[in-house]
Protein backbone atom coordinates (compact mmCIF):
# COMPACT_ATOMS: atom_id res chain seq x y z
CA UNK A 1 0.00 0.00 0.00
CA UNK A 2 1.58 3.32 -1.03
CA UNK A 3 2.27 5.65 1.87
CA UNK A 4 1.55 9.37 1.72
CA UNK A 5 4.29 11.21 3.59
CA UNK A 6 5.13 14.79 4.55
CA UNK A 7 8.66 15.63 5.70
CA UNK A 8 9.29 18.90 7.54
CA UNK A 9 12.72 20.33 6.66
CA UNK A 10 14.53 23.41 7.87
CA UNK A 11 17.25 25.38 6.15
CA UNK A 12 19.95 26.19 8.75
CA UNK A 13 23.52 27.50 8.76
CA UNK A 14 25.90 24.53 8.54
CA UNK A 15 26.10 23.30 12.17
CA UNK A 16 29.40 21.56 11.42
CA UNK A 17 31.10 24.91 10.81
CA UNK A 18 33.99 25.42 13.28
CA UNK A 19 32.82 26.89 16.61
CA UNK A 20 35.05 29.96 16.16
CA UNK A 21 32.97 31.31 13.23
CA UNK A 22 29.76 31.57 15.28
CA UNK A 23 29.60 35.21 16.41
CA UNK A 24 26.76 36.97 18.17
CA UNK A 25 26.46 40.65 17.24
CA UNK A 26 23.62 42.78 18.62
CA UNK A 27 21.59 39.80 19.81
CA UNK A 28 21.84 38.15 16.39
CA UNK A 29 23.86 35.16 15.26
CA UNK A 30 26.05 36.28 12.39
CA UNK A 31 28.07 33.90 10.29
CA UNK A 32 30.60 34.62 7.57
CA UNK A 33 29.26 34.15 4.01
CA UNK A 34 31.42 31.08 3.44
CA UNK A 35 29.29 29.16 5.98
CA UNK A 36 26.72 27.68 3.60
CA UNK A 37 23.16 26.85 4.57
CA UNK A 38 22.18 23.18 4.64
CA UNK A 39 19.10 21.12 5.43
CA UNK A 40 19.31 20.42 9.17
CA UNK A 41 21.01 17.14 10.05
CA UNK A 42 17.98 15.62 11.78
CA UNK A 43 15.66 16.65 8.93
CA UNK A 44 18.04 14.79 6.62
CA UNK A 45 17.47 11.69 8.75
CA UNK A 46 13.71 12.34 8.53
CA UNK A 47 13.97 12.47 4.72
CA UNK A 48 15.91 9.21 4.72
CA UNK A 49 13.24 7.55 6.89
CA UNK A 50 10.59 8.58 4.34
CA UNK A 51 12.71 7.45 1.38
CA UNK A 52 13.26 4.02 2.96
CA UNK A 53 9.48 3.56 3.19
CA UNK A 54 9.03 4.77 -0.38
CA UNK A 55 11.69 2.21 -1.47
CA UNK A 56 9.73 -0.69 -0.03
CA UNK A 57 6.04 0.27 0.14
CA UNK A 58 6.01 3.02 -2.47
CA UNK A 59 4.23 6.31 -1.97
CA UNK A 60 4.63 10.03 -2.19
CA UNK A 61 6.92 12.39 -0.30
CA UNK A 62 6.06 16.06 0.11
CA UNK A 63 8.83 18.14 1.65
CA UNK A 64 7.60 21.15 3.59
CA UNK A 65 9.73 24.00 4.82
CA UNK A 66 9.14 27.32 6.55
CA UNK A 67 11.43 30.31 6.43
CA UNK A 68 12.56 33.09 4.16
CA UNK A 69 15.23 33.53 1.50
CA UNK A 70 15.55 29.83 0.74
CA UNK A 71 18.62 28.93 -1.28
CA UNK A 72 16.95 26.89 -4.01
CA UNK A 73 19.85 24.50 -4.60
CA UNK A 74 20.04 23.72 -0.88
CA UNK A 75 16.37 23.10 -0.17
CA UNK A 76 15.82 21.32 -3.49
CA UNK A 77 18.05 18.55 -2.19
CA UNK A 78 14.79 17.18 -0.73
CA UNK A 79 13.61 16.65 -4.32
CA UNK A 80 16.97 15.52 -5.69
CA UNK A 81 17.19 12.61 -3.23
CA UNK A 82 13.72 11.38 -4.17
CA UNK A 83 11.05 13.72 -2.80
CA UNK A 84 8.06 14.26 -5.10
CA UNK A 85 6.96 17.73 -4.19
CA UNK A 86 8.39 20.73 -2.37
CA UNK A 87 6.27 23.33 -0.60
CA UNK A 88 8.06 26.40 0.68
CA UNK A 89 6.31 28.62 3.17
CA UNK A 90 8.46 31.57 2.25
CA UNK A 91 7.83 35.05 3.56
CA UNK A 92 9.51 37.73 5.64
CA UNK A 93 6.69 37.35 8.15
CA UNK A 94 7.78 33.75 8.90
CA UNK A 95 11.19 34.91 10.18
CA UNK A 96 12.29 34.84 13.84
CA UNK A 97 9.49 32.58 15.00
CA UNK A 98 9.59 30.38 18.07
CA UNK A 99 8.60 26.73 18.42
CA UNK A 100 4.95 27.70 18.82
CA UNK A 101 4.57 29.98 15.80
CA UNK A 102 6.60 27.58 13.65
CA UNK A 103 4.61 24.48 14.67
CA UNK A 104 1.32 26.35 14.23
CA UNK A 105 2.14 27.53 10.70
CA UNK A 106 3.41 24.06 9.70
CA UNK A 107 0.25 22.45 11.12
CA UNK A 108 -1.92 24.86 9.13
CA UNK A 109 0.03 24.02 5.97
CA UNK A 110 -0.38 20.30 6.65
CA UNK A 111 -4.15 20.80 7.06
CA UNK A 112 -4.15 22.51 3.68
CA UNK A 113 -2.22 19.59 2.13
CA UNK A 114 -4.97 17.47 3.63
CA UNK A 115 -4.11 13.85 2.92
CA UNK A 116 -1.24 12.13 4.70
CA UNK A 117 -0.35 8.90 6.48
CA UNK A 118 2.89 9.94 8.16
CA UNK A 119 4.46 13.29 8.97
CA UNK A 120 8.18 13.00 9.56
CA UNK A 121 10.18 15.58 11.54
CA UNK A 122 13.75 15.65 12.86
CA UNK A 123 14.29 15.49 16.61
CA UNK A 124 15.56 19.05 16.83
CA UNK A 125 16.64 21.83 14.51
CA UNK A 126 20.37 22.23 14.04
CA UNK A 127 20.32 25.91 14.99
CA UNK A 128 17.96 26.49 17.94
CA UNK A 129 17.99 22.84 19.13
CA UNK A 130 14.63 23.24 20.91
CA UNK A 131 13.12 19.89 19.94
CA UNK A 132 9.50 21.05 20.17
CA UNK A 133 8.09 21.62 16.70
CA UNK A 134 7.32 18.00 15.75
CA UNK A 135 5.39 17.25 18.93
CA UNK A 136 3.73 20.66 18.67
CA UNK A 137 2.40 19.85 15.20
CA UNK A 138 1.04 16.51 16.46
CA UNK A 139 -0.74 18.25 19.35
CA UNK A 140 -2.27 20.89 17.09
CA UNK A 141 -3.44 18.28 14.59
CA UNK A 142 -4.56 15.90 17.35
CA UNK A 143 -2.65 12.92 15.98
CA UNK A 144 -0.40 10.46 17.85
CA UNK A 145 3.36 10.98 17.79
CA UNK A 146 6.32 8.69 18.37
CA UNK A 147 9.69 10.30 19.14
CA UNK A 148 13.32 9.27 18.60
CA UNK A 149 12.66 6.76 15.82
CA UNK A 150 15.64 4.96 14.35
CA UNK A 151 13.67 2.49 12.19
CA UNK A 152 10.17 2.69 10.74
CA UNK A 153 8.14 0.02 8.95
CA UNK A 154 4.60 0.40 7.66
CA UNK A 155 2.07 -2.44 7.41
CA UNK A 156 -1.72 -2.45 7.29
CA UNK A 157 -2.28 1.16 8.25
CA UNK A 158 0.11 0.94 11.18
CA UNK A 159 3.71 1.95 11.72
CA UNK A 160 6.14 -0.13 13.74
CA UNK A 161 8.83 2.15 15.14
CA UNK A 162 12.11 1.39 16.88
CA UNK A 163 12.28 4.16 19.45
CA UNK A 164 15.64 4.89 21.11
CA UNK A 165 15.59 4.89 24.94
CA UNK A 166 18.62 5.50 27.22
CA UNK A 167 19.78 1.88 27.44
CA UNK A 168 18.35 0.33 24.31
CA UNK A 169 15.18 0.66 22.28
CA UNK A 170 11.48 -0.02 22.28
CA UNK A 171 9.34 -1.31 19.46
CA UNK A 172 6.27 0.92 19.39
CA UNK A 173 3.21 0.42 17.25
CA UNK A 174 1.07 3.37 16.23
CA UNK A 175 -2.02 3.63 14.04
CA UNK A 176 -1.73 6.00 11.09
CA UNK A 177 -2.03 8.87 10.49
CA UNK A 178 0.77 9.69 12.90
CA UNK A 179 3.74 11.97 13.32
CA UNK A 180 7.14 10.32 13.68
CA UNK A 181 10.21 12.15 14.97
CA UNK A 182 13.47 10.76 13.68
CA UNK A 183 16.91 10.52 15.29
CA UNK A 184 20.32 9.57 13.94
CA UNK A 185 20.25 5.75 13.94
CA UNK A 186 18.10 5.69 10.80
CA UNK A 187 21.18 6.04 8.59
CA UNK A 188 22.68 8.94 6.64
CA UNK A 189 20.63 10.58 3.89
CA UNK A 190 21.45 8.98 0.53
CA UNK A 191 23.29 10.99 -2.10
CA UNK A 192 21.16 12.44 -4.88
CA UNK A 193 21.56 10.71 -8.24
CA UNK A 194 22.40 12.69 -11.36
CA UNK A 195 18.91 11.94 -12.63
CA UNK A 196 17.47 13.16 -9.35
CA UNK A 197 19.42 16.41 -9.54
CA UNK A 198 18.28 17.01 -13.13
CA UNK A 199 14.64 16.33 -12.25
CA UNK A 200 14.82 18.59 -9.19
CA UNK A 201 16.27 21.36 -11.32
CA UNK A 202 13.19 21.35 -13.52
CA UNK A 203 10.68 21.20 -10.69
CA UNK A 204 9.36 24.46 -9.25
CA UNK A 205 8.57 24.55 -5.54
CA UNK A 206 5.08 25.63 -4.50
CA UNK A 207 5.26 28.89 -2.52
CA UNK A 208 2.80 29.64 0.27
CA UNK A 209 2.40 32.94 2.07
CA UNK A 210 0.68 33.30 5.49
CA UNK A 211 -2.66 34.06 3.77
CA UNK A 212 -2.40 30.81 1.81
CA UNK A 213 -2.60 28.84 5.06
CA UNK A 214 -5.29 31.06 6.56
CA UNK A 215 -3.06 33.02 8.93
CA UNK A 216 -2.46 36.75 9.32
CA UNK A 217 1.16 37.95 9.26
CA UNK A 218 0.59 38.90 12.93
CA UNK A 219 0.06 35.21 13.78
CA UNK A 220 3.33 33.87 12.36
CA UNK A 221 7.07 34.29 12.85
CA UNK A 222 8.30 36.88 15.34
CA UNK A 223 4.82 38.39 15.79
CA UNK A 224 3.32 35.02 16.68
CA UNK A 225 5.85 34.07 19.34
CA UNK A 226 4.81 32.84 22.76
CA UNK A 227 8.26 33.05 24.31
CA UNK A 228 10.42 36.12 24.29
CA UNK A 229 14.11 36.00 23.41
CA UNK A 230 15.60 38.51 25.84
CA UNK A 231 19.24 38.02 25.04
CA UNK A 232 21.57 36.01 22.82
CA UNK A 233 25.20 35.92 23.92
CA UNK A 234 28.40 33.92 24.05
CA UNK A 235 29.92 33.25 27.45
CA UNK A 236 33.60 34.13 27.55
CA UNK A 237 35.66 30.99 27.89
CA UNK A 238 39.27 31.10 29.00
CA UNK A 239 41.27 28.45 27.24
CA UNK A 240 44.07 27.33 29.54
CA UNK A 241 45.14 23.97 28.28
CA UNK A 242 48.59 22.82 29.36
CA UNK A 243 50.14 21.08 26.36
CA UNK A 244 52.48 18.26 27.38
CA UNK A 245 55.47 17.96 25.07
CA UNK A 246 57.90 15.16 24.27
CA UNK A 247 60.57 14.23 21.70
CA UNK A 248 58.10 11.80 20.15
CA UNK A 249 54.32 11.43 20.47
CA UNK A 250 54.94 8.32 22.60
CA UNK A 251 57.21 10.25 24.95
CA UNK A 252 54.60 13.02 25.21
CA UNK A 253 52.07 10.32 26.12
CA UNK A 254 54.31 9.00 28.91
CA UNK A 255 54.98 12.55 30.10
CA UNK A 256 51.23 13.15 30.27
CA UNK A 257 50.91 10.22 32.69
CA UNK A 258 53.67 11.66 34.88
CA UNK A 259 52.07 15.13 34.82
CA UNK A 260 48.65 13.75 35.80
CA UNK A 261 50.21 11.95 38.73
CA UNK A 262 51.97 15.18 39.81
CA UNK A 263 48.68 17.04 39.55
CA UNK A 264 47.16 14.30 41.78
CA UNK A 265 44.47 13.48 39.23
CA UNK A 266 45.08 9.75 39.61
CA UNK B 1 -8.88 30.73 36.45
CA UNK B 2 -7.09 30.83 39.76
CA UNK B 3 -3.84 32.75 40.02
CA UNK B 4 -0.86 30.59 39.13
CA UNK B 5 1.31 29.91 42.17
CA UNK B 6 4.15 27.65 43.18
CA UNK B 7 6.63 25.44 41.39
CA UNK B 8 5.82 21.92 40.23
CA UNK B 9 8.54 19.35 39.56
CA UNK B 10 7.64 16.39 37.33
CA UNK B 11 9.61 13.61 38.98
CA UNK B 12 11.01 10.38 37.63
CA UNK B 13 12.06 7.15 39.28
CA UNK B 14 15.20 5.15 38.52
CA UNK B 15 15.35 1.62 39.91
CA UNK B 16 12.55 2.37 42.36
CA UNK B 17 14.24 5.46 43.81
CA UNK B 18 14.00 9.14 42.98
CA UNK B 19 16.09 9.70 39.83
CA UNK B 20 19.09 12.00 40.27
CA UNK B 21 17.59 14.51 37.79
CA UNK B 22 14.55 14.77 40.08
CA UNK B 23 16.72 15.59 43.10
CA UNK B 24 18.45 18.23 40.95
CA UNK B 25 15.08 19.70 39.89
CA UNK B 26 13.97 19.78 43.53
CA UNK B 27 17.19 21.57 44.50
CA UNK B 28 16.64 24.20 41.84
CA UNK B 29 12.88 24.36 42.45
CA UNK B 30 13.41 24.89 46.20
CA UNK B 31 15.48 28.01 45.54
CA UNK B 32 12.93 29.38 43.06
CA UNK B 33 10.04 28.66 45.45
CA UNK B 34 11.89 30.35 48.33
CA UNK B 35 12.57 33.43 46.19
CA UNK B 36 8.85 33.58 45.39
CA UNK B 37 7.81 32.63 48.95
CA UNK B 38 5.65 29.91 47.43
CA UNK B 39 5.37 26.12 47.63
CA UNK B 40 7.40 23.48 45.83
CA UNK B 41 5.39 20.46 44.71
CA UNK B 42 6.53 17.20 43.18
CA UNK B 43 4.48 14.88 40.99
CA UNK B 44 5.34 11.26 40.40
CA UNK B 45 3.39 9.03 38.06
CA UNK B 46 4.46 5.42 38.34
CA UNK B 47 3.12 1.91 38.66
CA UNK B 48 4.63 1.82 42.17
CA UNK B 49 5.69 5.08 43.83
CA UNK B 50 7.02 3.31 46.94
CA UNK B 51 9.19 5.40 49.27
CA UNK B 52 9.69 8.23 46.79
CA UNK B 53 7.36 10.55 48.73
CA UNK B 54 9.74 10.57 51.72
CA UNK B 55 12.71 11.07 49.42
CA UNK B 56 11.08 13.96 47.53
CA UNK B 57 10.29 15.74 50.80
CA UNK B 58 13.80 15.10 52.15
CA UNK B 59 15.20 16.68 48.98
CA UNK B 60 13.07 19.83 49.28
CA UNK B 61 9.42 19.29 48.27
CA UNK B 62 6.62 20.85 50.37
CA UNK B 63 3.90 18.80 48.72
CA UNK B 64 4.02 15.43 47.06
CA UNK B 65 1.46 14.14 44.59
CA UNK B 66 1.58 10.57 43.42
CA UNK B 67 -0.45 8.93 40.69
CA UNK B 68 -0.18 5.17 40.68
CA UNK B 69 -1.47 3.21 37.72
CA UNK B 70 -0.31 -0.02 36.07
CA UNK B 71 -0.04 1.78 32.72
CA UNK B 72 2.88 3.86 34.07
CA UNK B 73 5.16 0.82 34.29
CA UNK B 74 6.64 2.03 31.02
CA UNK B 75 6.30 5.67 30.01
CA UNK B 76 3.76 6.28 27.28
CA UNK B 77 2.87 9.87 26.46
CA UNK B 78 -0.86 9.37 26.05
CA UNK B 79 -1.37 7.92 29.54
CA UNK B 80 1.26 9.99 31.34
CA UNK B 81 -0.05 13.25 29.86
CA UNK B 82 -3.48 12.60 31.35
CA UNK B 83 -2.03 12.56 34.86
CA UNK B 84 0.15 15.63 34.40
CA UNK B 85 -2.48 17.67 32.56
CA UNK B 86 -5.15 16.98 35.18
CA UNK B 87 -2.88 17.79 38.13
CA UNK B 88 -1.59 20.98 36.50
CA UNK B 89 -5.14 22.19 35.90
CA UNK B 90 -6.01 21.40 39.51
CA UNK B 91 -3.08 23.12 41.22
CA UNK B 92 -2.27 25.88 38.65
CA UNK B 93 1.47 26.14 39.21
CA UNK B 94 3.44 29.19 38.14
CA UNK B 95 6.19 27.06 36.66
CA UNK B 96 6.72 23.40 35.79
CA UNK B 97 10.22 21.89 35.87
CA UNK B 98 10.84 18.71 33.90
CA UNK B 99 14.12 16.87 33.28
CA UNK B 100 15.70 17.06 29.81
CA UNK B 101 15.61 13.26 29.80
CA UNK B 102 14.16 10.64 27.51
CA UNK B 103 10.81 11.14 29.28
CA UNK B 104 11.03 14.93 29.52
CA UNK B 105 11.95 15.44 25.87
CA UNK B 106 8.84 13.50 24.91
CA UNK B 107 6.48 14.90 27.50
CA UNK B 108 7.29 18.60 27.86
CA UNK B 109 6.50 19.82 24.31
CA UNK B 110 3.20 17.91 24.29
CA UNK B 111 2.28 19.36 27.69
CA UNK B 112 3.16 22.95 26.76
CA UNK B 113 1.21 22.81 23.49
CA UNK B 114 -1.74 21.08 25.17
CA UNK B 115 -1.84 23.77 27.87
CA UNK B 116 -1.48 26.56 25.32
CA UNK B 117 1.65 27.90 26.97
CA UNK B 118 5.33 28.12 26.02
CA UNK B 119 8.29 25.88 26.78
CA UNK B 120 12.04 26.37 27.01
CA UNK B 121 13.96 23.10 26.73
CA UNK B 122 17.39 22.09 28.02
CA UNK B 123 17.84 24.98 30.49
CA UNK B 124 21.20 25.38 32.22
CA UNK B 125 20.11 28.03 34.67
CA UNK B 126 16.83 29.34 36.06
CA UNK B 127 16.13 32.32 38.29
CA UNK B 128 13.26 34.60 39.26
CA UNK B 129 13.10 38.17 38.01
CA UNK B 130 12.28 40.03 41.25
CA UNK B 131 10.31 42.74 39.42
CA UNK B 132 8.04 40.57 37.27
CA UNK B 133 8.29 37.25 39.17
CA UNK B 134 8.87 35.65 35.77
CA UNK B 135 11.24 32.74 35.31
CA UNK B 136 14.47 33.76 33.58
CA UNK B 137 15.39 30.76 31.43
CA UNK B 138 18.92 30.29 30.12
CA UNK B 139 19.68 27.63 27.53
CA UNK B 140 22.38 26.85 24.97
CA UNK B 141 21.54 27.33 21.27
CA UNK B 142 23.35 26.75 17.96
CA UNK B 143 24.73 23.44 19.18
CA UNK B 144 26.24 25.15 22.21
CA UNK B 145 27.94 27.90 20.21
CA UNK B 146 25.84 30.53 22.00
CA UNK B 147 23.41 30.89 24.89
CA UNK B 148 20.03 32.55 25.04
CA UNK B 149 17.78 33.93 27.74
CA UNK B 150 14.04 33.47 27.34
CA UNK B 151 11.01 34.58 29.32
CA UNK B 152 7.31 34.06 28.82
CA UNK B 153 4.30 35.73 30.35
CA UNK B 154 2.06 32.75 29.63
CA UNK B 155 1.24 30.56 32.62
CA UNK B 156 2.36 28.04 33.58
CA UNK B 157 5.93 28.61 32.44
CA UNK B 158 7.24 25.20 31.40
CA UNK B 159 10.94 24.32 31.20
CA UNK B 160 13.10 21.25 30.89
CA UNK B 161 16.45 21.27 32.69
CA UNK B 162 19.63 19.59 31.53
CA UNK B 163 20.81 16.69 33.67
CA UNK B 164 23.71 17.50 36.02
CA UNK B 165 23.24 21.25 35.46
CA UNK B 166 21.71 21.84 38.92
CA UNK B 167 22.79 20.68 42.38
CA UNK B 168 20.47 18.74 44.67
CA UNK B 169 20.10 19.79 48.30
CA UNK B 170 21.65 17.64 51.01
CA UNK B 171 19.13 14.95 51.87
CA UNK B 172 17.40 15.97 55.11
CA UNK B 173 15.00 13.34 56.45
CA UNK B 174 13.76 15.71 59.15
CA UNK B 175 12.20 18.05 56.57
CA UNK B 176 8.43 18.23 56.78
CA UNK B 177 6.13 17.95 53.81
CA UNK B 178 2.67 16.88 52.93
CA UNK B 179 1.68 13.85 50.90
CA UNK B 180 -1.36 15.04 48.98
CA UNK B 181 -4.19 12.71 48.08
CA UNK B 182 -4.66 12.47 44.35
CA UNK B 183 -7.52 10.90 42.49
CA UNK B 184 -6.80 10.82 38.80
CA UNK B 185 -8.41 8.22 36.56
CA UNK B 186 -6.48 7.19 33.50
CA UNK B 187 -8.52 6.41 30.39
CA UNK B 188 -6.45 3.70 28.73
CA UNK B 189 -8.65 3.79 25.61
CA UNK B 190 -7.00 7.13 24.80
CA UNK B 191 -3.52 5.58 24.55
CA UNK B 192 -2.77 5.57 20.83
CA UNK B 193 0.58 3.78 20.96
CA UNK B 194 1.45 0.26 22.01
CA UNK B 195 4.88 -0.88 23.24
CA UNK B 196 5.43 -4.27 21.64
CA UNK B 197 8.89 -4.88 23.05
CA UNK B 198 11.63 -3.22 25.13
CA UNK B 199 15.18 -4.27 24.35
CA UNK B 200 18.24 -3.49 26.49
CA UNK B 201 21.34 -2.71 24.47
CA UNK B 202 23.71 -1.29 27.08
CA UNK B 203 27.27 -2.55 26.89
CA UNK B 204 28.49 -4.64 29.81
CA UNK B 205 30.62 -3.01 32.49
CA UNK B 206 30.34 0.38 34.15
CA UNK B 207 27.52 2.63 32.95
CA UNK B 208 28.74 5.82 31.30
CA UNK B 209 26.64 8.04 33.58
CA UNK B 210 28.15 6.46 36.69
CA UNK B 211 31.77 6.09 35.56
CA UNK B 212 34.34 8.23 37.42
CA UNK B 213 36.60 8.07 34.37
CA UNK B 214 35.49 8.17 30.73
CA UNK B 215 37.68 7.48 27.74
CA UNK B 216 35.92 9.02 24.75
CA UNK B 217 36.81 8.40 21.11
CA UNK B 218 35.90 10.64 18.20
CA UNK B 219 35.72 10.49 14.43
CA UNK B 220 39.55 10.51 14.28
CA UNK B 221 39.70 7.07 15.90
CA UNK B 222 38.95 5.84 12.41
CA UNK B 223 36.94 2.65 12.98
CA UNK B 224 35.33 0.28 15.49
CA UNK B 225 38.40 -1.77 16.43
CA UNK B 226 40.40 0.75 18.53
CA UNK B 227 37.33 1.24 20.76
CA UNK B 228 37.69 -2.45 21.71
CA UNK B 229 41.48 -2.36 22.08
CA UNK B 230 43.44 0.89 22.59
CA UNK B 231 40.61 2.85 24.24
CA UNK B 232 39.24 -0.05 26.24
CA UNK B 233 42.68 -0.92 27.65
CA UNK B 234 43.02 2.63 29.01
CA UNK B 235 39.45 2.66 30.37
CA UNK B 236 39.92 -0.74 32.04
CA UNK B 237 43.14 0.38 33.71
CA UNK B 238 41.35 3.41 35.22
CA UNK B 239 38.14 1.47 36.03
CA UNK B 240 36.33 3.69 33.59
CA UNK B 241 33.97 3.38 30.66
CA UNK B 242 34.37 3.98 26.93
CA UNK B 243 32.20 6.57 25.20
CA UNK B 244 32.15 8.32 21.87
CA UNK B 245 31.20 11.54 20.14
CA UNK B 246 28.42 11.43 17.53
CA UNK B 247 30.23 10.26 14.36
CA UNK B 248 31.39 6.87 15.76
CA UNK B 249 27.82 6.17 16.96
CA UNK B 250 26.31 7.29 13.63
CA UNK B 251 28.81 5.08 11.78
CA UNK B 252 27.94 2.10 13.96
CA UNK B 253 31.48 1.76 15.40
CA UNK B 254 29.92 1.83 18.89
CA UNK B 255 26.30 1.43 20.08
CA UNK B 256 24.18 4.58 20.33
CA UNK B 257 24.21 4.14 24.12
CA UNK B 258 27.90 5.17 24.06
CA UNK B 259 27.16 8.53 22.40
CA UNK B 260 28.01 11.56 24.58
CA UNK B 261 26.74 14.99 23.55
CA UNK B 262 23.78 17.29 23.07
CA UNK B 263 21.61 14.52 21.63
CA UNK B 264 23.33 11.67 23.48
CA UNK B 265 24.30 11.30 27.10
CA UNK B 266 25.31 14.13 29.39
CA UNK B 267 28.15 13.01 31.64
CA UNK B 268 30.23 14.66 34.35
CA UNK B 269 33.00 12.26 35.43
CA UNK B 270 36.09 13.22 37.45
CA UNK B 271 38.33 12.55 34.47
CA UNK B 272 37.34 12.76 30.81
CA UNK B 273 39.94 11.67 28.28
CA UNK B 274 39.00 12.80 24.77
CA UNK B 275 40.86 10.86 22.10
CA UNK B 276 40.77 12.06 18.48
CA UNK B 277 37.68 14.12 19.32
CA UNK B 278 37.55 17.45 17.47
CA UNK B 279 35.43 19.03 20.18
CA UNK B 280 32.42 20.37 18.29
CA UNK B 281 30.13 22.31 20.60
CA UNK B 282 27.45 19.63 20.16
CA UNK B 283 29.86 17.17 21.77
CA UNK B 284 31.31 19.34 24.53
CA UNK B 285 27.72 20.11 25.58
CA UNK B 286 27.69 16.53 26.86
CA UNK B 287 30.99 16.54 28.77
CA UNK B 288 31.75 20.13 29.81
CA UNK B 289 30.67 19.34 33.38
CA UNK B 290 33.62 16.94 33.79
CA UNK B 291 36.05 17.92 36.55
CA UNK B 292 39.19 17.39 34.45
CA UNK B 293 39.26 17.12 30.66
CA UNK B 294 42.34 15.68 28.97
CA UNK B 295 42.67 15.84 25.19
CA UNK B 296 44.78 13.85 22.76
CA UNK B 297 44.51 15.00 19.17
CA UNK B 298 46.86 15.32 16.22
CA UNK B 299 45.39 18.72 15.25
CA UNK B 300 46.78 21.48 17.50
CA UNK B 301 43.88 23.72 16.40
CA UNK B 302 41.19 21.22 17.47
CA UNK B 303 38.48 22.88 19.52
CA UNK B 304 38.80 20.25 22.24
CA UNK B 305 42.03 21.95 23.43
CA UNK B 306 39.90 25.00 24.36
CA UNK B 307 37.96 22.79 26.77
CA UNK B 308 40.82 20.69 28.11
CA UNK B 309 43.07 21.22 31.11
CA UNK B 310 45.87 18.98 29.82
CA UNK B 311 46.61 17.99 26.26
CA UNK B 312 48.97 16.15 23.96
CA UNK B 313 49.27 16.99 20.27
CA UNK B 314 50.03 13.80 18.37
CA UNK B 315 48.60 10.76 16.68
CA UNK B 316 46.57 8.88 19.24
CA UNK B 317 47.87 5.52 17.93
CA UNK B 318 51.30 6.51 19.23
CA UNK B 319 50.35 8.65 22.23
CA UNK B 320 47.72 6.48 23.91
CA UNK B 321 49.59 3.13 24.25
CA UNK B 322 52.62 4.93 25.76
CA UNK B 323 50.31 6.91 28.06
CA UNK B 324 48.53 3.72 29.17
CA UNK B 325 51.82 1.87 29.79
CA UNK B 326 53.29 4.70 31.83
CA UNK B 327 50.09 5.01 33.86
CA UNK B 328 50.17 1.28 34.58
CA UNK B 329 53.73 1.63 35.84
CA UNK B 330 52.89 4.66 38.01
CA UNK B 331 49.75 3.09 39.44
CA UNK B 332 51.65 -0.08 40.30
CA UNK B 333 54.46 1.83 41.92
Amino acid sequence: MPVNMIVCCKQVPDPEAPPAVFKVVNNQMTLPPDVKPVIGQYEEFALEAALKIKDTAGGKITALSLGNNFVRDVIKKALAVGGDELILMEDEAFEEGDSWSTANALAMAIKKIGEYDIIFCGRQSSDWDAGQVGLGIAEILGIPAVTLARKVEVTDGKAKVERVIPDGYQVVEVTLPALIIVTSGIGALRYPTLKGIMAAGKKQPVIWKPADIGLEPSQVGAAGRRSKLDKLFQPVKEAKCEIIEGETPAEAGANLAVRLKEAKLL
Amino acid sequence: MAENKGILVCGELANGKLASITTELLGCGRKLADDLKEDLSCLLASDAVGGASKEAIAFGADKFYSVEHPTFKEYQADSYMQAVEKLVKEISPRAILIGQTSLGRDLAPRLAFRLGTSLTTDCLDLSIDPATKLLIQKRPVYGGNAQAIFTSELMPQVVTVRTKAMSPLERDDSRKGEVMPTKIDIDTSKVRTKILETVKEEAVGIKLEDAPVIVCGGRGVGGPEPFQTTLKALADLLHGAVGSSRPPADNGWVPEAAHIGLTGKIVAPDIYIAIAVSGASQHTAGCSGSKHIIAINKDPEANIFREAEFGVVGKYEEVVPAFTNKLKELLAG
